[in-house]
């Protein structure tokens, strides 16, 4: 398998050291690891039952331990070679129509895969202690194992059509993982729906790829991006747009958002997989790696600003008023996917800020998520935070761990989630103009409801009165779920500092896709206004949290509300809009057409066939009643038709 | 020189023949009345299938019957072994032209020849059918017990069938290839109206009966046509450079282009003409089923690619959109109706007319991708419907039901069938890395440098298989098992090896396609530049994408 460099970013003698590395040359690995966990375990069957998430936890751990030999062999070289394109096969081909299973390394790819693989391992090993009790754990890892091969090809593929494989393949895992317990209506819904809704958004995807095609005569990267200058603004504008939708259904952005609320159906491993390390990360992915159309689409761009904006300010509302703690944590991804998709959006300026963001947030969502269903495991699957409270002193690991991701997640400063948080926001602000002002101060209006509505979270969960079902007997988890927590209460703490101090990310991200290198300023970030801004907004959610839902005692049933709230319980009426604009017609146009293809299409036809029939009765005996008969003298007439025509002839 | 065409085609109707006169015994009457009142029992759907096992077994008729089954399959395997043999002596280098020719002299005062070949696509489709065959004739192994020959008549019209379906795929002669498409109804109008499901089945025999033979009439008279004009039936003295039919007019020409592509259209089957499918389906025995959309059905874009496309060049431009917008309305609406079937049988019919609106509109594309991926599409559906139709096949013996409202929570009962049931439906819903997926991508990335609007419309048909797989998937499999579900059993041995080389078929043509392809690309090269006058290869500036792909290699 040879390896090169893509000539247009790399010198030539860093094409012959590439060809030496195997580690390079075996990216493939990565993939075939936990790929080969899932057909281990669903082509062994029952017979694996007993010890199949060993080998399904062990292999994306190594897939985790190639991945840091890539990343140094990367590092070895000089930045602007950091770029290795490795092809493994040709998968079809026909005339100017290339599609290859050909990957790409680079900073980019492995970061994610850095992430993908690290996040997902803990996820295993907590996974294990989660569903130990489960009939089905086998299949659990199967599935997990091939979520995290489908989002690796995802991030992985060095084209389009691969990429697109990657995609689908993520929907194909995350349908069948929040469908786990398809013995539920609700599941099996669910999981059909988030399918559907994906689908949806891959077509977006899919006619992207066939303009790419049959304009740009390309479906590669690096062909496409070098036939990007020579395009037209519509072809960008086109394929930006429909690339955003793509990024939309994965990443749960409106207007594609409906089905992340109700992927809660999963257990509880999965949603940690689906919101912190795989899937809804994939369309920001998207946007970054596209960088080179967006740039060329500046209309697109903004529209990607302002589907980002708007999701951050949709799921943090919807996050405020759901009492169910991991529907407001889904409310909670949603808004700050949204944050990095407006990042994103940005351009050059905001890509490191994006990626650095989904990076850091990959380990807090990850711990809080893990850190929900160690709660609900104490409560006895329970969800409900009105009927959680004072929970701190029964389950103080969970209550530290998930304490650190909280103050991570709403930006507390020098934890995780402030730098790149602060890096969004100085970015925003760095694009200039009217549309800098407004984008900038949207986030730290975004910013300020993530304080709200998570410290309600830990209010209502940890603090307060016990407000308990009967029978509940809260307990802490065992150590092979509190230890992937603490690991990841780790990275909250200082994964960010590292990442962004010293412009350490930035450097090694910035020259592979074309990023603006943008400083990030410590001392800045507490002086500047907007710093200044940020961190008023902060104290302002927590205090309304704490006047509303530690000062005051919180009702064991959920008050009715105003407009406001109940809009927003209701995820501000996706569903009914979904129903009403595509549900309720398509119903409609299938009970029509039913009625046509029976009454109009096979009616005339069935018509047709009795004329016949009738006008035959007076054939006399030719019409014996017997279908064999009429159909064998069918036969013969035809034969006889044939025949007088030939001799005619 | 071996005549393997012959040889393939004559194994199978050999078989058929003593499959059929194997000695019968006599002591079959009281078996028949039980095998009568379960048949009909069956139909109505309120007994379960295996809960009558008839008493032919004791009789010695069964012993009998065994033995035709066997037979049936070894004849059926034995033929998949000569053309696996023939197709590795098959040069991939010459795909475009024709191959292992036969040219015999039948009624020489027509100029009517025996004349075989095979090209790339024609080779593959033959493939695909003797590869299907076993598998069926396995799937059915016990269906037809309770009647009194045992399903040996049954098994008889299977290989009877398979030599029509070789030869048909084979001919270069057009007369004989009309004779095949005609003969092929006699074998499928028995194994619908004798022995298929239900009691409208001989109606729906009749139905599909009287459709094809509507369309094989108006094709005779092309046939004819082409004979008086042509002045050759034979199909490579037909499409030369200098032939007579290239020289005719192009409002002839598009009278006998119209009247193979009725037929044609009728087989295929293409929206308005289709109603007989899913009737004959629903009456079928899901084999039947597997042979009549998986193989039959092809016939008809097969024609349309060879005959239609290559006999009539002059002709194809004008025919273009309208087969495009016909082929648009399959694929939309195939995919609503079969959101609102109830009957698995029916769904599973109407959603080929949607992937067949796939085939047509990639055929009509004339671009290479479009119409390379329209000749796999034919394969990969062949295999995906034909393991869609098995999965419901057997879940219909075992509930005695093809309804979905019938069935729920399968999945807890059998989870072996629900995950064969699964695969093969994501395959149907085109997803990557299972086969179809290449040949669907293929052809709407050929239909968009065509045109993107037939494209777009085309991509909504793919969000809306998403809907009528995974919607039925979850009706019949997931939520609280039903009532009357209790003994439902997870797949036998033998059913998991008549569904397991389908799985694995898609599995592999799904990651590495490329080897069918480069059998079927130069075959398709050869349409392509049929219509070269409109649209060449893909890619508007696809010379310019070749280059930057040299460039890149540097």
């Amino acid at each position: 398998m040879a390896v090169t460099s893509h000539a247009y970013l790399a010198a030539d003698p860093v094409v012959a050291t590439a060809a030496d590395s195997a580690v390079l040359s075996g990216a493939w690995l990565l993939i075939a690891m936990p790929l080969a966990g899932a057909a281990i375990l669903l082509l062994g069957g029952r017979r694996t039952d007993t010890w199949g998430h060993w080998p399904a936890t062990a292999l994306p751990v190594a897939s985790f331990a190639w991945a840091v030999l890539v990343l140094f062999e990367l590092l070895g070289r000089a930045p602007d070679a950091r770029s290795v394109s490795v092809p493994v096969y040709e998968w079809f081909s026909v005339g100017s129509f290339t599609a290859g299973v050909d990957l790409l390394v680079d900073p980019l790819s492995i970061s994610f895969v850095l992430l993908i693989t690290f996040v997902g391992s803990l996820i295993h090993v907590y996974s294990i202690g989660y569903m130990a009790e489960d009939p089905d754990r086998r299949r659990f890892f199967a599935y997990l194992n091939l979520f995290v091969a489908a989002m690796l090809v995802l991030v992985l593929a060095d084209n389009f059509v691969l990429l697109f494989f990657g995609w689908e393949g993520v929907g194909l895992a995350s349908y069948l993982l929040i469908g786990f317990w398809q013995y539920k209506n609700s599941a099996a819904v669910a999981a059909k729906k988030a399918f559907l809704i994906n689908r949806v958004g891959d077509l977006g995807l899919l006619v992207a790829i066939m303009i790419m095609f049959a304009v740009l005569g390309a479906v590669s990267f690096s062909d496409v991006f070098a036939a990007v200058p020579g395009a037209s603004d519509g072809v960008l504008l086109a394929i930006g747009l429909l690339l955003l939708l793509g990024a939309c259904g994965k990443s749960a952005q409106l207007p594609l958002q409906a089905w992340l609320l109700d992927a809660m159906e999963g257990p509880t491993p999965v949603s940690a997989l689906i919101h912190a390390a795989t899937m809804v990360t994939a369309g920001v992915y998207l946007i970054v790696r596209a960088g080179p159309i967006f740039e060329g689409a500046p209309v697109a761009q903004t529209v990607v600003t302002v589907v980002g904006a708007a999701t951050m300010l949709a799921g943090g509302i919807i996050a405020s008023a759901k009492d169910d703690i991991k529907k407001s944590l889904a409310g909670s991804t949603m808004s700050q996917i949204g944050m990095m998709v407006l990042a994103a959006g940005l351009g050059p300026i905001g890509y490191v800020a994006a990626i650095a963001h989904l990076i850091t947030h990959g380990f807090f969502k990850a711990g809080l998520f893990l850190g929900a269903g160690s709660v609900m495991h104490g409560m006895n699957e329970g969800v409900d935070m009105r009927r959680y409270g004072g929970l701190a002193r029964i389950m103080p690991i969970t209550f530290a761990t998930f304490g650190l991701g909280y103050l991570a997640i709403i930006g507390f400063p020098l934890l995780s989630g402030w730098w790149t948080k602060e890096s969004i926001i100085s970015a925003a602000f760095g694009l200039g103009g009217t549309q800098g002002m407004v984008l900038g101060t949207t986030v730290i209006v975004g910013a300020g409801l993530t304080a709200f509505y998570m410290s309600r979270m830990v209010f209502m969960t940890f603090f307060g009165e016990k407000r308990w079902e009967k029978g509940v007997n809260p307990h802490e988890s065992p150590v092979s779920m509190t230890a992937p927590m603490v690991v990841l209460a780790v990275g909250s703490v200082a994964l960010g500092a590292f990442l962004v101090l010293g412009d350490r990310f930035a450097n090694f991200l910035a020259p592979t896709i074309g990023a603006q290198p943008h400083h990030f300023d410590v001392v800045h970030a507490f002086t500047a206004p907007y710093g200044l801004a940020a961190l008023a907004m902060l104290a302002v959610g927590v205090a309304a949290a704490w006047a509303m839902y530690l000062r005051r005692p919180v009702a064991r049933t959920a008050p009715k509300g105003n407009l406001v709230t109940v809009a927003a319980s209701r995820e501000l009426y996706g569903n009914e809009i979904n129903e009403g604009l595509f549900m309720r017609p398509g119903q409609q146009l299938t009970r029509a057409l039913l009625v046509i293809e029976d009454k109009v299409i096979d009616g005339a036809v069935n018509g047709l066939g009795a004329g016949v029939r009738d006008s035959s009765r007076g054939l006399g005996r030719a019409q014996t009643g017997f279908a064999r008969t009429y159909a064998l003298t069918m036969l013969f007439g035809a034969v006889i038709v044939a025949a007088t025509l030939v001799v005619r002839l | 020189m071996i005549p393997w065409l012959t040889i393939a085609i004559a194994l199978p109707a050999v078989g058929a023949v003593l499959v059929w006169a194997l000695p019968r015994v006599t002591a079959t009457s009281p078996a028949r009345t039980v095998g009568e009142a379960s048949a009909s029992a069956s139909g109505g759907g309120t007994t379960t299938a295996t809960a009558v096992r008839p008493a032919a077994t004791d009789t010695g008729g069964g012993a009998s019957a065994e033995t035709a089954k066997r037979l049936a399959l070894g004849f059926s395997l034995a033929t998949l072994l000569v053309v696996a043999a023939m197709a590795l002596r098959f040069d991939t280098s010459q795909a475009g032209g024709l191959q292992f020719e036969e040219v015999h002299p039948w009624i020489p005062r027509f100029g009517i020849h025996y004349a075989v070949g095979v090209d790339g696509i024609a080779l593959a489709l033959i493939l695909m059918s003797v590869i299907l065959v076993p598998l069926v004739i396995l799937a059915a192994w016990n269906e037809h017990e309770d009647r009194s020959d045992g399903g040996r008549g049954y098994f008889a019209l299977i290989l009877a069938l398979e030599a029509m379906m070789i030869g048909v795929f084979a001919a270069t002669d057009v007369f004989l290839f009309y004779v095949f498409f005609e003969v092929m109804l006699i074998p499928v109008y028995f194994m619908i109206g004798r022995y298929g499901r239900g009691d409208e089945r001989s109606k729906a025999a009749i139905k599909f009966l009287l459709y094809s033979l509507a369309g094989g009439l108006i094709m005779l008279v092309a046939v004819i046509g082409v004979y008086v004009i042509g002045g050759s039936f034979l199909w490579t003295d037909l499409v030369g450079e200098g032939s007579a039919l290239a020289a005719v007019d192009p409002a002839t020409a598009r009278w006998l282009f119209l009247g193979f592509f009725i037929a044609f259209a009728i087989k295929a089957p293409m929206w308005p003409v289709h109603t007989w499918l899913p009737t004959a389906a629903q009456s079928s025995r899901p084999g039947t089923a597997v042979l009549l959309v998986g193989v039959l059905d092809k016939v008809g874009t097969y024609g349309m690619l060879r005959y239609c496309l290559e006999l009539f060049p002059a002709a194809v431009s004008w025919f273009v959109w309208p087969v495009v917008g016909l082929s648009l309305v399959s694929i939309i609406y195939g995919a609503i109706l079969a959101v609102g079937q109830n009957d698995m049988m029916r769904l599973v019919a109407y959603t080929s007319v949607s992937h067949f609106g796939f085939i047509t509109l990639g055929i009509f594309a004339l671009t290479a991708q479009a119409q390379a991926g329209a000749a796999l599409y034919m394969v990969n559906h062949g295999f995906a419907t034909g393991a869609l139709f098995l999965i419901v096949g057997f879940l219909i013996a075992r509930r005695g039901s093809a309804n979905i409202t019938d069935y729920g929570g399968v999945q807890k009962l059998a989870p072996k069938l629900a995950g064969v049931f699964l695969v093969t439906g994501l395959a149907g819903l085109g997803l990557p890395g299972l086969a179809p997926f290449v040949s669907e991508f293929l052809v709407l990335i050929g239909v968009y440098a065509f045109s993107p609007i037939p494209a777009v419309i085309g991509v909504i048909g793919v969000v809306l298989a998403a809907l009528y797989i995974l919607w039925m998937y979850q009706r019949t499999m997931n939520g609280p098992t039903k009532e009357g579900l209790a003994g439902v059993r997870d797949l036998s041995a033998r059913e998991t090896w008549a569904v397991a080389p389908l799985v694995a078929l898609l599995l592999v043509l799904g990651v590495y396609p490329q080897p069918a392809l480069d059998v079927i690309n130069p075959a398709v090269e050869r349409t392509v530049d049929i219509g070269a006058g409109t649209v060449a290869d893909g890619g508007s500036e696809g010379a310019a994408g070749a280059q930057e792909e040299e460039g890149d290699e540097e």
